[in-house]
């Protein structure tokens, strides 16, 4: 596309850039997708939590993270039964609802609801609706092979959507975008940890959601003229506990919610969109690239609830985030009805509590509104750390 | 007919199944007081065929949560989990079976061994947090077999395609792999022969398993898909790859044969062909079933016994010639047949309404399971699209009493067979 997607931040302050990446987050209509659309661009959507997007983008079209909404379910209630938690529904809103138009959805088995949602999907839609089955057994010697495949036949179903071959050449090439935008999300991550007064942590979030809504070079050119900004900025530190936000894997905490808690605490690391962060380090950009994309999933990758490594205990995963952030404390949080992220908060609390680490248990909805009291709450935590 | 005859035969299966079923737990139990482990395995995709290859003892929790459900004490479990830290939002299958790991294995059935190693698939993602929480405990070998499914409906590939193939690989990988953890826990070499034994045994109650859910096209039906088929299913289960699941099976064939040929419906006068597509309600197992019999309403068939089969309804045989890559494609087609029936579940229940002469189909999504419950109000409304079949739409629990209302499923079963019986006489009038 030659027509950028997102620049009315170009040039502008950095309270304007961030205003407007906290505004298109919370946008409904995803309107940088229209604009995509309007161009002849084709849409991949995928659910949470991590697809290879390199795939997508090579061969041309817009990966969009599909993360749940703060929208009314109004017409994807219908399809689904009770107890199940909001992100699934809002998701399906989205386009039954005409946000956004897509020419392909995927989604992964990442939980027992969610793996209902490409069948649904697809009862609904005439498009392809795909099930990516990551491996879950990634302990296996054979799982980076098999994960080859896999890609590999994710990708023809996406040379069939689009009409046209993606080429090595031109995957390489994606890698190299994604590469580049890894740095700088890392980077951003670098100065949560070590200045987080220079960054509110609603922000922090929307400079993060913003680039699975626009293409890959766009979501670069942004962070690229941010972060020097940020930098630069003279804030002083505030006397707060550095926390570490864990719980936010799949469905999302809204804006507020974020909000509330960086008035409260510095979150100084989190797994806010942890599907746009999953890959740690770069991918090499070598003779097989889908070989060195399904190698960089199983070998060099972050964590879950929802993927399975027997080398990853999830709770020693989070006291390393903890320790590696210099957090004082947790914010364990689960959404309503997610059922890996509650069995998860299980083992959390346990471990913590084996460390001494103090933590504060949660559940929170996409759709929420109220956050009196959980602030109420929160704050009594923080101030029982502060004066102990 | 002889009636000494009909009295061996007829109600056979029933009784040996829940003798069976008794042996099994006293071996559990004595497994347990002799301090000796079991593998832990799950319905979907046990892995028996290598297990028993090894001689493990093997436990099922699902079967034992059920049994704390069926024996109306499953309640005092989920609280005891709740208070360890489990919300009341997630399964309580495995809520009960952790209240078991915490009081040592004490349960209604007798006392349940530790494991020695944890077998899973990842047929249900709720198996792998499971097992997550059984490595906390124990610190045992957890392997999980990862069983690719269907990517899109309608887009099963079969043997000789390249991505079968990338599938069937991976799973055989899996396989060879399981097998050294099991040599490692076990301190047994492994015998392909004896593989060989053990999936024979599974062949004969796959067959018998696929013919038995065949018979029940008859009408009469022969047997209760709700009730009895779930005692058919805790021995397709349990006793897969042993001779005595084998022979169960073969008598069990047997009997429904001989019920077709003689006219020898179940208990239930049949009146209403019944599909129930979920997973039974099993805090009140019996009277949910007498919600519809009372209106001569039984079921002929149900998803559960094809996903809760782990496939086994494809009757999938191996090749004994090569049995660990027939395990992986056996494994392969049949667990990736048992997700199909739980999120594809408006193609398998259109699949049965004619051969099965449905009068139409109970919906009964749970609190406790998302892998179930999920998409059935969207299968449900596609359904209707395509077929004008009588559909009835219930929701409670298959563990915890507290959201199960008796009085609510009984109004809502009334109105439903109230709407059948004006199909019916709407359906002569215009004749």
């Amino acid at each position: 596309m030659n027509t950028p997607v997102f620049d009315t931040w170009i040039d502008q302050p950095l309270e304007e850039v961030l205003l407007q990446c906290r505004d298109l987050t919370e946008d409904p209509d995803y309107p940088t997708v229209a604009r995509w659309r309007e161009q002849g661009g084709k849409v991949l959507g995928h659910f949470q939590v991590y697809f290879p997007e390199e795939i997508a983008h090579a061969a041309g079209m817009l990966p969009l993270k599909l993360r749940g909404s703060t929208l009314a379910p109004d017409q994807s209630d219908s399809r689904f039964g009770s107890y199940l938690c909001s992100i699934l529904k809002t998701s399906l809103e989205l386009s039954l609802g005409g946000k956004v138009e897509l020419d392909m959805f995927v989604s992964h088995p990442i939980c027992d609801a969610a793996r209902n949602l490409s069948a649904i999907w697809a009862r609904n839609h005439d498009y392809p609706c795909q099930i990516l089955y990551l491996p879950q057994n990634p302990n296996s010697s054979h799982s980076v092979t098999y994960l080859r495949g896999e890609y590999d036949r994710i990708m023809r179903q996406i040379e069939e959507v689009c009409g046209s071959e993606v080429s090595e050449q031109s995957l390489r090439q994606s890698i190299g975008v994604f590469n580049e935008n890894r740095r700088l999300l890392r980077k951003l991550y670098q100065i949560k940890r070590e200045e987080p007064w220079k960054i509110a942590a609603e922000d922090a979030y929307a400079l993060v959601a913003v680039a699975g809504m626009i293409p890959r070079e766009e979501h670069n050119a942004l962070m690229q003229y941010v972060l020097p900004l940020i930098e630069a900025r003279t804030a002083k530190a505030e006397d707060r506990i550095r926390v570490v936000y864990e719980g936010a894997f799949c469905e999302q905490p809204p804006l507020d919610l974020v909000r509330m808690i960086g008035r409260a605490t510095y979150v100084v690391d989190d797994d806010f969109l942890i599907g746009l962060r999953w890959l740690l380090g770069d991918v090499p950009k070598g003779e097989d690239p889908l070989q060195d994309l399904a190698h960089a999933y199983i070998e060099d990758s972050s964590y879950s609830p929802v993927q399975h490594d027997l080398r990853k205990p999830k709770e020693d995963m989070l006291i390393e985030r903890v320790r590696a952030s210099g957090a004082g404390a947790v914010i364990v949080t689960a959404a309503k009805m997610c059922e890996p992220g509650l069995e998860e908060q299980v083992a959390y609390i346990h471990a913590l509590e084996a460390k001494a680490i103090p933590y504060f248990v949660s559940e929170f909805e996409e759709r929420m509104t109220s956050f009196s009291d959980l602030e109420l709450q929160l704050e009594t935590f923080m101030e029982n750390l502060l004066f102990a | 007919m002889s009636n000494t005859l009909k009295d061996e035969i007829v109600g056979r299966g029933n009784n040996d199944g829940a003798r069976m079923f008794r042996e099994w737990f006293e071996e559990l139990n004595g497994c347990s007081e002799r301090g000796e482990q079991a593998a832990y395995v799950f319905v979907m995709g046990s892995f028996n065929e290598v297990l028993k290859s090894f001689d493990f003892p093997v436990v099922f929790p699902e079967i034992n949560s059920l049994q704390t459900a069926v024996r109306r004490v499953a309640n005092e479990y989920l609280e005891e989990a709740e208070d360890y830290g489990y919300s009341p939002d997630i399964c309580g299958y495995v809520k009960a079976d952790i209240a078991t790991q915490l009081r040592g294995g004490q349960h209604p059935m007798g006392q349940i061994p530790k494991p020695a190693l944890t077998v899973l698939t990842n047929a249900c993602n709720t198996y792998i947090k499971w097992a997550e929480a059984w490595e906390r405990m124990y610190q045992m070998p957890v392997v999980t077999l990862d069983v690719p499914g269907t990517r899109q409906l309608g887009g099963q590939t079969w043997r000789g395609d390249r991505d079968f193939e990338n599938d069937r690989n991976y799973v055989e990988m899996q396989i060879r792999e399981l097998i050294r953890t099991c040599e490692e826990v076990s301190g047994k070499k492994f015998d392909i022969d004896r593989l060989r034994e053990v999936m024979g045994h599974a062949n004969g109650i796959s067959s018998g398993w696929k013919r038995l859910l065949e018979l029940n096209a008859n009408r009469p039906s022969v047997f209760n898909a709700l009730t009895d088929g779930t005692i058919y299913l805790g021995v397709a289960n349990g006793f897969r790859g042993e001779e005595a699941g084998a022979r169960y099976f073969a008598d069990l064939v047997e009997e429904m044969e001989y019920k077709v040929e003689h006219g020898i419906g179940t208990i239930t006068e049949e009146e209403y062909r019944l599909v129930f597509v979920g997973v039974p309600c099993y805090p009140i197992f019996r009277r949910f079933n007498e919600l519809f019999s009372e209106w001569n309403g039984t079921f002929v068939h149900s998803t559960y016994l094809w996903f809760a089969s782990g496939g086994s309804n494809r009757g999938f045989q191996y090749d004994l010639s090569d049995p660990i890559a027939s395990l992986a494609e056996g494994t392969l087609v049949s667990v990736r047949d048992a997700m199909d029936s739980m999120f594809h579940h408006d193609s398998v229940v259109e699949s049965m309404l004619e051969e099965y002469q449905v009068d139409g189909i109970v919906y009964h999504p749970i609190k406790s399971c998302r892998t179930v419950s999920t998409g059935l109000a969207d299968g449900r409304r596609a359904l209707s699209e395509r077929q004008d079949i009588a559909s009835l739409f219930i929701e409670s629990d298959m563990m915890d009493r507290r959201v199960v209302s008796e009085a609510q499923l009984k109004n809502r079963a009334d109105a439903f067979f109230e709407g059948l019986a004006s199909r019916r006489k709407q359906a002569a009038i215009q004749s």
